[in-house]
């Protein structure tokens, strides 16, 4: 049977952390299922966790009144769903919503806060790789900002 | 400076006219006409060329065929402006000025022996859909063969039903995201680029088909050659106001290159440091 640290090896949010900073995130960690249309965590929720999607695919979404759920982005196998956590007042600010049966990763914020705390070598590696990930998604929401598929040079 | 036209030259490109045989609705404001010669024969296209189409009184515009090289001319024409609307309203029977085909074509025959990757944004699968049915019809020649299509949302989404028959198929990978959703969508959502992440192609041996708005075929290709595609495998396909189709009015000129004339199809090492001039 694999260990949550094995699993971790695979995933990139991880590549590069020694051994003992692994070991130190996966004893924060256990291994979790969602069925189709189940809700991971839902918008002003208290955010202690986060997930690491091993399989399937989660959506983020933000209810919009008159609208309903307008669907923010989609997190696939190998990502990270939630930072939350990291930062008070630990509320989540979006639902997840598994869109296919999900396995994942889920890790205690709590938890690696305080080992992070603890250990600020391993507060920084793990920071880094979730200021990337912020990155990523904030670059690739504002590339969607532009619209660039609706707009048109008129004839 | 190049040898002026000759007036033999400007007349010889009339517009022929042609007749609607059947217009589809793509999506809300996207429609695909099938056009024959009222002269009767066809009109020879490869994938990647354009035509001008034009609506009688109202004005001529250049569009991609979209279309089996090998079937009718068909043009996929989204409705901005009052001769595109013109067009996409233009009912079974209509009579459209068509002129062309104009252009080069997409590097299909260069991609033989290797993994063939379809990189389309919004209404930029309608120029690749061709480069898709030949590569299909000479299957056996190429690869791995990977479509990626981002899209502003479900409803914009172009030739569903043709989709959903190629994601059917085994030998090919198909996928598709869009920048927003809601309702019952259960694809994903996501900028057109993170999709290369996890297609299956071998970089080395890969020729990258790209055709979209151009801030998205930027970003494409910055991350196909992070993938390790080499920029002069990756064809990007580029449309700039080009109006006469045959390099003389200048409209479409991009530095030293006229775009009717010298493309629309273009390597991506070809124009990358023309692309990144703000003047031009």
């Amino acid at each position: 049977m694999e260990t949550i640290e094995t699993l971790l090896r695979d995933v990139p949010l991880f590549d590069g952390l020694t051994s003992e900073e692994l070991e130190l995130v996966a004893g924060c960690g256990t291994n979790t299922h969602f069925g189709e249309g189940e809700t991971l965590f839902r918008q002003g929720d208290e955010a202690n966790t986060f997930y690491v999607v091993r399989h399937g695919s989660v959506a983020l979404e933000l209810f919009v009144p008159g609208r309903g759920p307008v669907m923010i982005e989609t997190i696939e196998s190998g990502d990270v769903v939630g930072w939350s956590w990291l930062f008070p007042p630990y509320r989540w600010y979006f639902d997840a919503r598994a869109l296919a049966a999900v396995r994942a990763s889920v890790f205690d914020g709590a938890c690696l806060r305080g080992k992070c705390e603890a250990d600020p070598r391993l507060g920084y590696a793990l920071m880094s790789r979730f200021a990337q990930v912020m990155m990523e998604r904030l670059n690739s929401t504002r590339i969607r900002l532009l619209d660039v598929y609706g707009y048109a040079t008129v004839d | 400076m190049g040898t002026p036209p000759s007036t033999e030259q400007l007349v010889a490109v009339p517009p022929a006219p042609f007749r609607v045989t059947s217009r589809t609705r793509e999506t809300h404001d996207t429609w695909t006409l099938r056009l024959k010669p009222l002269n009767g024969g066809g009109l020879l296209t490869r994938p990647g060329q354009f035509t001008m189409l034009y609506a009688f009184g109202i004005g001529e515009v250049p569009i991609s065929c979209s279309g089996d090289s090998h079937g009718p001319l068909t043009h996929t024409v989204r409705a901005v402006g009052p001769a595109t609307t013109a067009i996409c309203s233009a009912d079974e029977g209509t009579a459209l000025g068509v002129r062309g085909p104009f252009g080069n074509t997409w590097p299909v025959d260069a991609a033989v022996g290797g993994d063939v990757l379809i990189v389309a944004g919004g209404i930029g699968l309608a120029p690749l859909r061709p480069v898709l049915y030949e590569v299909l019809r000479r299957r056996d020649e190429y690869g791995n063969v990977v479509v990626l299509y981002g899209s502003r949302t479900p409803r914009d989404l172009l030739y569903v039903s043709e989709l959903e028959e190629w994601r059917a198929r085994f030998d090919l990978q198909v996928d598709v995201t869009v920048d927003a959703a809601e309702g019952d969508w259960r694809g994903k959502v996501g900028v057109a680029a993170k999709l290369i992440a996890s297609a299956h192609f071998d970089p080395g041996h890969t020729t990258a088909f790209v055709c979209g708005p151009e801030i998205m075929m930027h970003f494409t290709a910055r991350d196909l050659l992070d993938r390790g595609i080499p920029a002069e495998r990756i064809a990007i396909s580029m449309e700039r106001n080009m109006r006469c189709g045959v390099g003389h009015c200048g409209h479409c000129q991009l530095g030293p290159t006229l775009i009717c004339r010298d493309g629309p199809v273009y390597r991506y090492d070809e124009l990358e440091l023309l692309l990144a001039v703000r003047e031009l």
